[in-house]
């Protein structure tokens, strides 16, 4: 039988009114990869968070090797070789990948870069990384930034490894040579914890899964024994149906057109290059890439927040067939035509909405200017408001609550709610369900369905190539700022797309 | 089942409450000040073995001690609040603009040339009155819009830049008093002594009453404005998140610049009110800090003009109490200083027990049993 690497036994946590943990247990053994699985506020970061020392548990214990511990500091989860990969990359940029692995180590003696510099290729040779360690971070891809990111504990160490959400930014190439290196870890007597939103990753990875639902644990079960609807019924708590339901796109006509696009970001880095497409109303265009490829830029420009530089943006009206030019347009000028633009920025909190705000006074953004009155008009965004929550379910104790206490998923209901409430002709949405649970994530699906059918020309970035082909009418794939091809999401696959994906942005250095 | 190591955990360890109700707040608070009045009680004794209801007593007094320490008190609250609310709408905006001092002096100075070259025009009260309130509003606003000009289009830094026209507005006044004043004794001396033109007429019989009538209004102003107006909606979003305000279209450098024009006018409504309402004449202290003090006022209030009313007056009391203190009892006016000190701490202090709460190991044992 393998030993434990670490248990938990009846670990609670709650912040304010919020049980956010109660009474968690949890077995980990050593050579094994364990899936923690569970909706958006289900408690897997806090329960992760207590591991690695940045919270303290309320009650319970935590045994590592069979020893009771207390960890209260990140130095004491080091110190009981338990490492986390965060999702947010702590590197410095111009130190090189050696350089930021030994960056903070405390070792005895003249400090030997050299020598460092072995071991960390000793490290990606024995586990099958793919590194240069004398490369500098800012000439690295989100691949390699998070190669650096593991083998930094591992340096230090680590027999226990938490990956919280490691797939979200890696293309589908990168996500099996990801999972390639798990497994020789594995094999290798590491214990690692892997949390993703992901079924057929947690299907396709780990060994055992463990469940958390409102706090406290479910269930664990053998990943063999398991399917994404089992799964998906101890998440939520009842059975879930997994389906988009997509319709043909009636009668699709042009909406959006956009030709030879080309801007230069404030650092004089040319962040798109040469983009002309189409959107069209009653459909969904999907935009695949890795992150960073150009996708915020792109909307930005639409949305009139970025500054291009040649090209050219031009919107055709549903009533009157008239074209209308958007380029170098402030958004309260492209209101004014009345063009109904909405977007649903990827920053939630720091740009579609305003976290200290309530709810009603978030409604008031998009309307507040309207009527020569010099003050606000509170009865149509409070209705509004109330609406919303009504409508899209919004768990809150009431509208007056200022949005950054509430959920992840109730935050993109709020901020999705208002952006559709004008009735958009074209609606542009950015990783529209980015930490989002499954039951939000579907609903957030059938909005932007609904969307469509209302002959809305919608845009969706996204970054789950299931969830692109399974929602999509078309997809555009960017590498590097530029389009790198367009498939019908109908007749593709995954591989394709992710070829696609990787296909320019290596020529671009 | 393993041992407990109690001696491995940590003694206490701090968690964000919930919403505290708003008895419990209150009472926090009334804890807080009792505290602290106990604990400058108890200092008292050890330092100077006087009774400590003495001190406080003549704390008391010195605010409200006679009619005409009353009239004071409240001119002064109404001086206080006054810059207090000008600074506010820039604070809403994360616009740290700590040159209220030189915002005000210049206003001042506008009203106090005025009276000076015009006061012996002809002009009557019902002219010259409106006419420096116009002027000193126009000079506030352009020493204050001159920093937001500069942040808006190059992204300045505002607190070093507002702070540094302090300075200049101090040395500026300083010139104007050594070319003005007659006696060579680089005091300008009050204005129009004799004709009391430019002077804010007396009501009721007494002076100030006007200035306190003023700040009133003022407060109620400021108060719907930040509340109800769309103008301080925008400077609330800009505030918060600069880029959500560009994402729903906000111009930021417009909402700047035009929250300081109203920032500056308020600060140099203060420099008039000082000069026309109050001191009748010009000097480089005429402020005396409360451009700073302010700031606190408007921080301590949470930028609530209608709690600004009570920090502003607690403020004061505390300052006026100091001083009396070190009259009345014949001590040095450390006491008295020490003693507000220990007050603020101790309401400062106490918003951190209302905010969050703290565990000691003892209790975290038992919930785990």
């Amino acid at each position: 039988m393998e030993s434990v690497a670490i248990e938990l036994r009846g670990i609670c946590k709650r912040f304010g009114r919020i049980q956010a943990n109660n009474n968690v247990n949890l077995t980990l053994y050593h050579g094994e990869i364990l899936s923690l699985l569970g909706e958006n506020g289900s408690g897997k970061t806090t329960l992760m968070n207590m591991i690695s020392g940045i919270y303290y548990p309320d009650a319970g214990q935590i045994f590592i090797n069979g020893e009771e511990v207390v960890i209260k500091s990140p130095k004491d989860a080091f110190d009981h070789g338990i490492g986390m990969i965060h999702q947010h990359f702590k590197l410095i940029d111009v130190f090189t990948a050696t350089e930021n692995i030994v960056l903070g180590l405390e070792e005895k003696g003249r400090f030997d870069i050299k020598a460092a510099s072995k071991r960390v290729k000793e490290l990606c040779d024995r586990y099958g990384f793919i590194l240069d360690p004398d490369k500098k971070i800012y000439e690295m891809s989100v691949s390699e930034k998070q190669t650096v990111e593991i083998i930094k504990v591992l340096y230090r160490g680590a027999n226990i490894l938490i990956l919280d959400e490691p797939t979200a930014v890696l293309t589908p190439q990168e996500t099996v040579k990801l999972f390639e290196v798990m497994r020789k870890m594995k094999e290798d007597g590491k214990a690692i914890i892997i949390i993703t939103h992901k079924l057929n990753e947690v299907l396709s990875v780990s060994d055992r899964v463990t469940v958390l639902r409102k706090g406290e644990t479910i269930g664990s079960v053998n990943t063999a024994e398991a399917t994404a609807e089992s799964l998906t019924e101890m998440m939520v708590g009842k059975k879930v149906v997994l389906n988009i339901e997509r319709t043909d796109p009636d009668n699709p006509e042009d909406r959006l057109i956009i030709d030879g696009l080309n801007c230069i970001n404030r650092e004089g880095v040319q962040v798109l290059k040469d983009i002309s497409f189409t959107a069209k109303a009653g459909e969904i265009l999907g935009i695949a890439g890795i992150a960073g490829s150009g996708q915020r830029e792109l909307l930005e420009s639409i949305a009139g927040l970025q500054h291009v530089n040649t090209g050219s943006i031009v919107y055709i009206d549903p009533e009157t067939g008239k074209e209308k030019k958007l380029r170098d347009m402030t958004p309260m000028q492209i209101r004014s035509l009345g063009v109904r633009l909405s977007f649903v920025p990827e920053d939630r909190l720091g740009m579609g909405l305003v976290g200290n705000m309530d709810i009603v006074d978030n409604m008031m953004l998009r309307s507040y200017s309207k009527g020569k009155s010099a003050f606000l008009q509170k009865k149509e965004p409070t209705d509004l408001a109330q609406q919303i929550v009504d409508r899209l379910e919004v768990v809150t104790p009431n509208i007056s609550t200022p949005v950054r206490r509430l959920s992840g998923g109730n935050v993109q209901k709020v901020l999705v709610g208002r952006e559709i409430s004008s009735g958009p002709t074209v609606l542009m949405v950015a990783y529209p369900v980015r930490g989002l649970d499954i039951n939000s994530s579907y609903l957030i699906y059938n909005l932007l369905n609904k969307q469509k059918e209302n002959r809305a020309a919608v845009i969706f970035v996204g970054e789950d190539l299931d969830v692109l082909i399974a929602l999509c009418d078309r997809i555009i794939v960017l590498g590097g700022g530029r389009i790198t091809g367009e498939v019908d999401a109908r007749n593709t696959t995954k591989e394709q797309i992710g070829y696609l994906m990787t296909k320019s942005a290596g020529g671009e250095e | 089942m393993m041992e407990a190591k109690p001696k491995k955990e940590p003694l206490i360890h701090i968690t964000k409450r919930d919403v505290m109700p708003l008895w419990k707040a209150i009472l926090v608070r009334v804890i807080a000040i009792a505290i602290a009045l106990a604990v400058s009680a108890g200092l008292v004794v050890i330092l100077t073995q006087k009774n400590p209801l003495e001190i406080f007593s003549a704390m008391f007094n010195g605010s409200f001690g006679t009619p005409r320490k009353i009239l004071n008190m409240l001119q002064d609250v109404a001086m206080l609040l006054c810059i207090a609310l000008a600074v506010t709408p820039a604070f809403r905006m994360k616009f740290w603009n700590i040159g209220a001092e030189g915002q005000v002096l210049m206003g001042a100075l506008a009203s106090a040339a005025l009276m000076y070259f015009l006061g012996g025009s002809g002009l009557p009260n019902g002219v010259l009155i409106p006419m420096m309130f116009i002027g000193s509003l126009a000079v506030g606003m352009i020493w204050a819009v001159i920093p937001a000009i500069f942040k808006a289009i190059w992204n300045t830094n505002e607190t070093l830049f507002t702070l540094m026209m302090n300075y200049v507005a101090m040395q500026i006044i300083q010139i104007c008093i050594a070319s003005w004043a007659t006696s060579g004794s680089g005091v300008m001396g009050v204005i129009n002594l004799n004709t009391k033109l430019g002077w804010l007429p007396d009501l009721f019989g007494q002076k100030y009453i006007l200035n306190i009538i003023f700040v009133a209004l003022l407060t109620v102003f400021v108060f719907i404005y930040m509340k109800y107006s769309k103008q301080g909606y925008e400077i609330a979003v800009v505030g918060e998140s600069e880029n959500t305000a560009r994402y729903i279209g906000i111009n930021v450098k417009k909402v700047i610049i035009r929250t300081m024009l109203i920032s500056g006018a308020m600060c140099g409504f203060a420099g008039f009110l000082l000069v026309s309402g109050a001191s009748h004449t010009i000097t480089k202290d005429l402020a005396g800090g409360m451009g700073f003090t302010a700031i606190m006022v408007s921080w301590l209030a949470k930028f609530n003009p209608a709690i600004m009313v009570g920090t502003s007056f607690l403020l004061v009391f505390l300052d006026k109490g100091a001083s009396s203190i070190a009259m009345e009892c014949r001590l040095n006016e450390s006491v008295g200083e020490i003693i507000t000190g220990i007050i603020i701490f101790f309401i400062i202090g106490c918003e951190f027990f209302i905010r969050y709460k703290i565990n000691f190991r003892s209790s975290g044992k038992e919930a785990a049993k």
